[in-house]
């Protein structure tokens, strides 16, 4: 009886689908998709079985032809597997030989069930081929995809970053800002800030400006009305990490901020420690020798 | 002027503010500009798009890379179709605002770039040009 490819494929996926799992399976962990620890062996275990059984109702469904409605649960399967892969940071290599280190498990057992009968083996070897290299550009494409969300995702969290604000000391808070402040956000952070300083009766808030990548006129404003309100609030504003390029932006722009302000974060707290009439010295250690 | 790169960048939400910002940093440390001219560039980008979206409704930034001679420079060019600005010299003027800005922006543009250059007519729109040499 002649054998063509995609029949000798669908029948060897249906009868040796445990074999080649734990083929496929060996692999993989070989390949080291274990080894970076992102991905649980249940969890591998579990996408493997799962890929398999969608793989052999698809082939008894469709034959060959990914594009088919019968591979609309495996395209699925493997784009949320690729998504997440993604996300845990695996490269497009790892994902993709994913699908690709399935041949050589599906063509030994091709070998196994059609060994005898050369064409059926070679049929099906091809059909094999051709079935997961468009599976693995499938994954690809998804892949590619989910690392786009990923950054525009990243970006997203960059500009909203939310800010908590941080006592530092009785009466202390700093509220070290980072990222872009044109975001609605910036407002409810200024909005903590001045809520921190009723709840903690604070006398100094220091503003540090470090993680902020540029001071235009709209940071600007949003500083200015942070220090007039915190002013109003009875504290006294300290902005700290004005780097030197952004010093002399801020000149050129013709913004004043008429706020006290210190390179660093300690700088500023020092100073704020030093306000509220306390000093830091360095103890004198029991042990050193002492000047006779 | 030979332009060697163009790329141009549609301004219509907040987040192509920041977008138009990293485009012109990465374009500002490819032609070689220091921190301070970098940060200079970038914070009169940061203006002009904000302007155009604000008052000009939205629009986009023209970015060129200039080579002239060993010179490399930056152009960039914001175009709104938005209302136009009326009286430009006043616009220009320091803390004068419409919207309740710092009214700082036009004006600083200006004094960060090494070229600068505002058409706007009316009803038409506003084109603000800028550029930094290295
Ligand atoms: N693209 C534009 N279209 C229309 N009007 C503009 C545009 N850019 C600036 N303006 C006008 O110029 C004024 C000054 O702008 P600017 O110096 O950036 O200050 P601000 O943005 O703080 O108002 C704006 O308030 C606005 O009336
Ligand atoms: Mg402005």
């Amino acid at each position: 009886m002649a054998v063509d490819g995609t029949a000798a494929l669908t029948q060897t996926v249906a009868a040796e689908e445990a074999g080649i799992r734990a083929a496929w399976l060996a692999l993989l962990k070989a390949g080291g998709s274990l080894q970076t620890g992102r991905i649980r062996e249940a969890e591998l275990d579990t996408q493997a079985r799962t890929v398999l059984e969608q793989l052999r109702d698809g082939l008894a469904a469709a034959g060959t032809d990914v594009r088919a409605d019968a591979y609309a649960a495996l395209r699925d399967t493997l784009s949320e597997i690729s998504r997440s892969r993604a996300i845990q940071g695996f490269t497009p290599t790892d994902t993709a030989n994913f699908v690709f280190s399935l041949k050589e498990p599906v063509f030994a057992a091709i070998d196994r069930t059609h060994g005898g009968d050369p064409a059926a083996a070679t049929g099906g070897t091809w059909a094999a081929s051709h079935l997961l290299d468009a599976l693995g550009l499938h994954t690809m494409e998804v892949f590619l995809a989910g690392r786009e969300e990923v950054i525009g995702r990243q970006g997203q969290e960059i500009a909203e970053l939310s800010t908590p604000v941080v006592r530092l000391w009785d009466g202390i808070l700093a509220l070290p800002l980072i990222g872009t402040l044109d975001s609605a956000r910036t407002g409810v952070v200024m909005e903590n800030l001045l809520q921190a300083i009723v709840d903690e009766e604070a006398e100094i808030a220091i503003i540090d400006i470090t993680g902020v990548p540029t001071v235009d006129t709209l940071v600007a404003q949003h500083l200015l009305k942070a220090i007039a309100a915190a002013r109003l609030m009875g504290a006294d504003c300290i902005v700290s990490g004005i780097r030197p390029q952004i010093a002399q932006t801020m000149v050129h722009l013709g913004v004043e901020l008429n706020v006290v302000s210190k390179s660093t974060l300690a700088d500023a707290f020092a100073l704020a420690l030093k306000r509220t009439g306390r000093i830091v010295t360095r103890r004198q250690s029991a042990l050193s020798p002492t000047a006779s | 002027m030979p332009v060697t790169t163009t790329e141009v960048l549609p301004i219509r939400t907040s987040d192509d503010v920041v977008r138009v910002r990293q485009a012109v940093r990465v374009r500002a440390v490819g032609i070689g500009l220091g921190l301070v001219d970098q940060t200079k560039i970038i914070t009169a980008a940061s203006e002009l798009a904000r302007n155009t979206l604000d008052y000009g409704g939205g629009g986009e930034v023209r970015l060129d890379v200039m080579q002239e001679g060993a010179r490399r420079g930056l152009r960039l060019s914001f175009v709104d179709q938005g209302p136009g600005i009326p009286d430009i010299a006043r616009a220009l003027t320091d803390h004068y605002t419409t919207g309740g800005g710092l009214g700082l922006g036009l004006g600083g543009a200006k004094r960060l770039s090494n070229e600068f250059h505002i058409e706007s007519t009316p009803g038409v729109g506003t084109r603000v040009t800028i550029a930094r040499w290295k």
